[in-house]
Parts: structure tokens; C-alpha cells; sequence
């Protein structure tokens, strides 16, 4: 009888619950989005080229690198560690596939599976030390870092190996209707990364171990597996990625992936991850990742000066980790 | 009685440099409440650890309900049916109630391979909580309860693991007495199905909850007792293995002018409208529980945190002190509750953590007095009795004792008028709590005036001239040395002012 009345109650009800997850995923993102759209919309209005299909486009192929480092860099810095290697492990494993097609004539599917094995072998060492040794993980990756940038050196004598093959060089600038293949790979990642990170137990032990190290092994964690699984996957991805970079570049630069780590860092910085660990989602890193993209694009169509880019980056990241730092502050004197 | 679920005998552990647990026996009855005493560094957190797997032993044999057991990790005491609730909580601050309790053996989806269940995770936390009447919601940040909550969280995290035996490491250290009373009622409804080793230094609960008690000292058990058949003063004797009176050294003194006073005070709401003073030559004692804000009061004293009103006044003057270099200035030192991250320089030398406040006594300009320096460190070690065989020794390579006279060294050299010591004889053996007591006793005579913030009654008794009790930040009492009782204490302590 009442069924005539009482569908019109608990509609409200069904929005608000459709929005409860929304809005308590934004809400702490609220600066950072906020910080985005203003960023946005200036733009729009001071150059007539930024709101336009192919260079949004073409931002999202620009950010894809960096989003697929960032999300491991996330990983890292969530345990309270850092990875420091990302831009040269990017620069071994991508040579080291272009070298091994172009010189050694090695099938492209063998070739790549051995660039994403050097990578995630580079990653897995960095963790196995880590854990091993109790050496800090910022020393760790540094010499890794210089080891890795090293061998890329060694292995190509310095200078760029040309590796003009069809099906390699489609790895990185093939596209699917108007998306280029690297965004569709970072859409991958990034849903698979969220999996890892929010459905699994390895998820939960990132948190665990980086929130509270001791609750962690009293809970029979074992830790020194986590740290090595994150390093490892940080590594893989670094190695896809210089993969990609590579064959969009029909070549093997050993000098790739220069300073690649500071704007991983950066993003997950600008993404709200807290540095002492514990705290911190991908979606804040991929929106930082976005900040920082969006930055370099819109410097880059207003005509500033490179060197210029740099100092405003620089300030842009400051002023915005500050902010972030007032916003906790103010959260915990109430 | 029946056959014991748990025997430990002759449990050895040493770390380097230290043989912390010799020969240790203890065991436990199911159904029983087991209390183990003793005092900080006695080994009652080693054992624990020993029995939890965090810490293997190095000899000794574990039994449980007839069965010799290795405990070589958490998982092996976990599976034997060992659940601890550690001192210090061991929780993720930013994972929910039901993913701290689960942490470690999540449930896992029943349809797809590595996915958590999150549903049920929730459904088992919820259920077990409401199970003992636990008022929590099991989706919430652990990080956003209070402590009592979040101990109440431990206690239903190793109810989970259908122990058969629970181990409580000073569980009542940071509670209230209405959530003291609480934990009471559970634990009596527990003890139907478990054995609880139950660690505190508090006698008056002991005698409340306990069937048996063993003490531990200095790594050795003392003995076992049947709590209806013993009296506190027998357990305090073997506590400290000697006399009572014996261990403190207090010499009356007429307390002279008002040194430092504080005038309502306040900080946030961790302290509100706090007021009190002290004399030249006496020592007022600050109790209460953790949290009651006298770490926080101190701190203020200290120019370490700012205070948002009131006014504190040293020899009658105003004094503005906005940073600890302020307060160091008018004379007033603090030794700090946690001497290895607040007072030392642990990988400094003896030397070099003494003269830390003096060095404008030897280093003049460009020119570096050595002998100097060699002189106040010769000085200090002496008056305090500080063994080390140099003073080129590391600090951290000294025991709690004589860290802990290194660091008043370090605050007698900048030459106080007030000395603050925040728990000064916290985890120090018992015969340099004799001697630190000697010397807070005579820089007292000297003219110092002391103010001694500490959780330990008997000390609070029997060296102070006045006591003030804090509670929730407040200034509870003022007790002149003729009324105090641990009871009295006690009763301002945790808020009961009727």
C-alpha cells in the first residue's frame, strides 16, 4: 500500500551513498584540484593552443613517463623509502633492448622481455640490499643510480644505438583510434597499481610497514618481502617505460631519463604522500603528475624560457608542499 | 592445581653487552590471571618478547599444554596461541580498526585470487568487537581514537586469534579509572577460557585482578607467591631486593625562597589554568597519569613549547621565555623523560655530552681550553659517580643508570637553579636509582629546587617535600609530605576529586 510513497524517501539516500565514495576520495584533494583547474583555466585563456583535442593529447603522451616512474616512486616512498635509479634504470633497459635487436639481431619479443628483466633485476637488487643490509634506501638507489647510467654507457660505448625496426618502433608510437599506445599503457598501470596497492595484502603491508615499521613485524609481516616486491616493481616499470621511450625515439639514448627521478619525486610529493611514509594514495600522485605536466606544456606554449621553466617549477612545487603543510597543520590544532 | 598450559624454564637471553634474562622460570595456569613484577629493566618486556617469538631465547626450554616448543618467530607464537598486547601500542595509524586487527592473516576473497576481502575483514572486526562489548566502529582510523581505544582494539586483535594465552604489558599505564574498571570486567570474563600473564608495577591492582605473582629482578626470578597469601610491602622488597627505606635517601631541608612560579597557565587543552611554585632547596613532586600534561607543563617551563596565557615568574620576576635558550639563561634545566632521544647524543662520547651546556666555560674566541674542559668532565664524572673507564667512552655503550647521570651532569654544569627531571630513574636498575636519588637529595641541600615529575609512587612519597597531582592537564591537588598515600595519589590522579 505504501509502496506508492515510500520510493520517493530513500532516493536521497541512494545519491548520497552513490557520492560518499567521490566525495571522500576528493575531498582531501581539494587543494591540489583546485590549484589544477585554476592552472587550467589561465591557460585556456592566455594561449588559444592549450584547449585544444591534440594537445591534451599530447600532454597525456608527455606525462605518461613520468606517471609510470611516479606510481612506483609512490610505492617507495609510502614504505619510507625513495628510489633514486628510476631514470637510469629507464635508460639501461631501454638500450639494452634497441641494442640487442639492432646489434645482436635478437627477436623484438625476446629483446624487450630481456629489457623489462634487466630493469626488474636492477629493482629487485636495490630492495634484496635494502632489506639485507639495512643501508638507507637514498644511499642504496644512488649508487645503483650511477651503476645503472654507467652500464648504459658501457654497453652502448656513449653513443645512441638507431634501432629502426617496425615492430618495436610501433611499441611506442602506436596508437589506438586517436590515443597513443604510452597513455593506454599508463591507464594499465595505474589501474593495476591501484589493485596492488588497495586489494591485495602486499597493498596492505605497504601501509603497514611505512605507517608503523614495528606493528608490521609484530604482525608477522615479513617485511624484507615487501620492500624487495616494491623495488622490484618500481624497476619494471622504469624498464617499460625506457622501453617505450626508446622505441618512440627509433633509438637507444643511454643518456635518457635524466633527472627523471627529482620529477617523480616532485609528483608524488605534489600528490599529498607523506615523506616519512604511511600516507599517500596514486590518485594524489596522478594529479600531481598532472600539475606538473600541465606546468611544463603551458610554459612551453606561452613561450618561456627553458631555464626560466625550471626556477617556476621549482617555486610551484615549494609553494604547494607548504601549503599542503598548512592545511595538516591547522588539522591537527583543532 | 591442574597442569600448567605454559612452562618456561630456565630461559636465558642476552643482547650485546647486556645478559638480560638468566635462568628464568615462569608458568601459567589456564584460567588464571599471572601477574609479573618487577621493575623497568628487570626483563619483564624481554621474557614477553621471548615468549612472542620477537626475541628467540638464547637457552632454556618452552613447554605449552605438554608440548616442547621452538618460538623462533611472531607466527609460530601465534600459531602455539599466543597473543601479546605490547606496552607501547603496535597499531598502523592510518589503516582502519579492522585492518590493524587483521593485519598480517587478511581475509582473503573466496572468488578471486590475491584480492582482500574487505567485507569480511569489517564483518569479523564488527563482530568481535561488539562480542566483548566494545563500543567501536571497526571502519575507523585507528589514528583518530584515543589511546584507550585503541589498546581496547589490541586486546579484541588478540581475542581473534582464539588465543589460549594473552599477555598484557602494563595495559592500565595510560588509562583512566573508568576504563581501568573496564578492562577489569573483561578481563574477568577472558579468564574463563585463557591464561593472562598480566605485567604491572602498580600493587593495588595486582591485589585486585591476580591469582599468583612472580618477580622478576635484574633478569632473575625472585619467587612466585599466591596473591591472597602475601602482602605488597613482601613483593616491593623483592622487587628491589632490599629494604624500602633503604633505597631512598631524603635529608629534611627548610626550603627557602620561591624560586620559580607559575601563574595559571595554559596550552591548548593540554594544560588548563595550571599554577603552582617552588622553593630554593626542595623538591616538588608532579604526579599523575600519561597524559595527565606534566611532560607538557615541563615543556612549557622549558621554552620547548609556547604557552597561550598565563605567566611564569623566576625570583619574583617575569620571565619571557620563549625558547629553551631563554629559560636555560634564568637558570632552569630540564633532564627529559626520554634521555636517549631528548637528552643524549648517544654516539658522543661521556665528554663531549657533559660539556654540551659548559662549552662557553672552555671555548673562549678562537681558544679552546682543554684543560678546562678535562676539569668539568672530571668534576661531574666524580660528584655523580659515573662508571665509565673514560671519557672518551660512547654514551650509548653505558647502562640506563649512568646514561642517565650523564645527562644530569650535562644540566648541573650549565650550574641550574631550577633542575627539572622528567622520570628520572625510568628504566635505571635498581642500585643506580639509590644513587641518582642520593644526588637529586643533595643538589637539594645544595639549594637547587627540584621539581621531579614521575609515575612511580614510591618515589613520588618518599623523596618529595610537596606533591601536585595533574589530571586531563589540570592541577588535581597540592599535597603537603603528610598526606601523601599511593592512595591519595591515585585518587587525584585519575580524576576523582570527590
Amino acid at each position: 500500500m505504501s509502496s506508492v510513497l515510500t520510493p520517493t524517501l530513500p532516493q536521497p539516500n541512494i545519491a548520497q551513498r552513490a557520492l560518499a565514495v567521490p566525495i571522500r576520495l576528493i575531498k582531501p584533494k581539494l587543494g591540489i584540484l583546485m590549484g589544477l583547474f585554476l592552472m587550467c583555466a589561465a591557460l585556456s585563456y592566455l594561449s588559444p593552443a592549450f584547449l585544444t583535442t591534440s594537445n591534451l593529447i599530447n600532454v597525456l603522451r608527455q606525462v605518461s613517463t613520468n606517471a609510470n616512474l611516479a606510481f612506483g616512486m609512490t610505492l617507495a616512498i609510502l614504505i619510507g623509502g625513495i628510489d633514486l635509479s628510476v631514470g637510469p634504470v629507464l635508460a639501461i633497459s631501454g638500450t639494452l633492448a634497441a641494442g640487442l635487436i639492432a646489434l645482436s639481431g635478437l627477436p623484438v619479443w625476446l629483446a624487450v622481455l630481456i629489457g623489462l628483466g634487466c630493469g626488474t633485476l636492477i629493482g629487485f637488487c636495490n630492495g634484496f640490499i635494502i632489506s639485507r643490509t639495512g643501508i638507507a634506501p637514498f644511499i642504496v638507489t644512488l649508487a645503483t643510480m650511477q651503476i645503472a647510467r654507467g652500464m648504459a654507457y658501457v654497453y652502448t660505448g656513449g653513443n645512441p644505438v638507431s634501432c629502426y625496426v617496425d615492430s618495436f618502433n610501433a611499441i611506442g608510437s602506436g596508437y589506438v583510434g586517436r590515443v597513443p599506445l604510452p597513455v593506454i599503457y599508463t591507464a594499465v598501470v595505474f589501474l593495476v597499481m591501484c589493485f596492488l596497492l588497495y586489494r591485495t595484502r602486499f597493498g596492505r603491508y605497504v601501509y603497514a610497514l611505512g605507517g608503523n615499521r614495528n606493528a608490521a613485524v609484530y604482525s608477522g609481516i615479513n617485511i624484507n618481502r615487501v620492500q624487495v616486491l616494491v623495488y622490484s616493481i618500481i624497476g619494471f616499470l622504469s624498464a617499460a617505460s625506457g622501453i617505450v621511450l626508446c622505441s618512440r625515439m627509433y633509438s637507444g639514448q643511454p643518456t635518457i631519463g635524466n633527472g627523471f627521478e627529482l620529477d617523480a619525486i616532485a609528483a608524488v610529493v605534489l600528490g599529498g604522500t607523506s615523506f616519512s611514509g604511511g600516507t599517500g594514495t596514486l590518485g594524489g600522485t596522478l594529479l600531481g603528475v598532472f600539475v606538473i605536466g600541465i606546468l611544463n606544456n603551458g610554459l612551453n606554449l606561452l613561450n618561456i624560457n627553458s631555464f626560466w621553466q625550471l626556477v617556476i617549477k621549482g617555486v610551484v612545487i615549494l609553494l604547494a608542499v607548504y601549503v599542503d603543510i598548512l592545511k595538516k597543520r591547522g588539522k591537527g590544532a583543532r | 592445581m591442574t597442569e600448567p598450559i605454559l612452562r618456561m624454564t630456565g630461559i636465558c637471553k642476552s643482547f650485546p653487552g647486556v645478559l638480560a634474562l638468566k635462568d628464568v622460570d615462569f608458568d601459567l595456569v589456564t584460567g588464571e590471571v599471572h601477574a609479573l613484577l618487577g621493575e623497568n629493566g628487570a626483563g619483564k618486556s624481554t621474557l614477553i618478547k621471548v615468549l612472542g617469538g620477537i626475541h628467540p631465547a638464547d637457552a632454556g626450554s618452552i613447554v605449552i599444554a605438554g608440548e616442547p616448543l621452538r618460538i623462533r618467530s611472531v607466527h609460530e607464537a601465534q600459531r602455539a596461541g599466543i597473543s601479546i598486547i605490547h606496552q607501547e601500542l603496535f597499531m598502523v595509524p592510518e589503516l582502519t580498526v579492522a585492518q590493524n586487527m587483521f593485519l598480517g592473516r587478511e581475509p582473503m576473497s573466496s572468488r578471486l585470487p590475491l584480492v582482500l576481502d574487505s567485507r569480511k575483514t569489517l564483518g569479523s572486526a564488527q563482530a568481535l568487537l561488539d562480542s566483548i562489548d566494545m563500543d567501536l566502529d571497526a571502519g575507523a582510523r585507528v589514528g583518530d581514537l584515543s589511546i584507550a581505544q585503541q589498546q581496547m582494539v589490541e586486546i579484541a586483535k588478540a581475542i581473534s586469534f582464539d588465543s589460549r594465552i594473552l599477555v598484557m604489558d602494563e595495559p592500565t599505564s595510560s588509562l583512566t579509572t573508568k576504563e581501568t574498571d573496564a578492562l577489569y570486567v573483561l578481563i574477568e570474563r577472558l579468564r574463563d577460557t585463557m591464561a593472562i600473564v598480566y605485567i604491572s608495577h602498580r600493587m593495588e591492582e595486582l591485589f585486585r585482578i591476580s591469582n599468583r605473582v612472580t618477580v622478576l629482578r635484574d633478569g632473575q626470578t625472585i619467587g612466585t607467591r599466591e596473591t591472597a597469601h602475601t602482602t605488597s610491602d613482601e613483593l616491593i622488597e623483592m622487587m628491589v631486593g632490599r629494604k624500602l627505606q633503604d633505597l631512598f635517601t631524603k635529608t629534611p631541608t627548610e626550603p627557602g625562597e620561591v624560586v620559580l612560579e607559575a601563574r595559571n597557565l595554559c596550552r591548548g587543552h593540554k594544560l588548563q589554568d595550571v599554577s603552582f611554585s617552588v622553593r630554593k632547596g626542595e623538591i616538588l613532586g608532579v604526579a599523575g597519569i600519561v597524559g595527565a600534561g606534566r611532560t607538557e607543563l615541563m615543556r612549557c617551563l622549558c621554552g620547548i613549547d609556547g604557552i597561550d596565557s598565563g605567566e611564569i615568574l623566576v625570583r619574583g620576576k617575569a620571565a619571557a621565555i620563549r625558547q629553551p635558550k631563554d629559560a636555560i639563561r634564568l637558570g632552569i634545566a630540564m633532564v627529559p623523560e626520554n634521555r636517549k632521544e631528548e637528552g643524549l647524543v648517544l654516539c658522543g662520547s661521556v665528554g663531549f655530552n657533559i660539556t654540551l651546556e659548559a662549552l662557553g666555560d672552555f671555548i673562549h674566541g678562537c681558544r679552546f681550553d682543554a684543560k678546562a674542559e678535562a676539569n668539568i668532565i672530571e668534576d661531574y664524572t666524580r660528584q655523580l659517580s659515573i662508571r665509565t673507564s673514560s671519557p672518551e667512552v660512547l654514551v650509548e655503550k653505558l647502562s640506563g643508570g649512568n646514561q642517565q647521570k650523564v645527562v644530569i651532569a650535562k644540566w648541573l654544569a650549565s650550574r641550574p637553579s631550577v633542575l627539572i627531571l622528567d622520570e628520572p630513574t625510568r628504566g635505571v636498575d635498581v642500585g643506580a636509582k639509590a644513587e641518582i636519588y642520593a644526588i637529586i637529595d643533595a643538589l637539594a641541600q645544595q639549594g637547587v629546587a627540584i621539581i621531579m615529575v614521575s609515575s612511580d609512587l614510591p618515589e613520588v612519597i618518599n623523596m618529595s617535600d610537596r606533591v601536585m597531582v595533574m589530571f586531563h592537564g589540570r592541577k588535581m591537588a597540592e599535597l603537603s609530605r603528610q598526606q601523601l598515600t599511593q592512595k591519595m595519589i591515585m585518587k587525584y590522579a585519575t580524576g576523582d576529586s570527590q
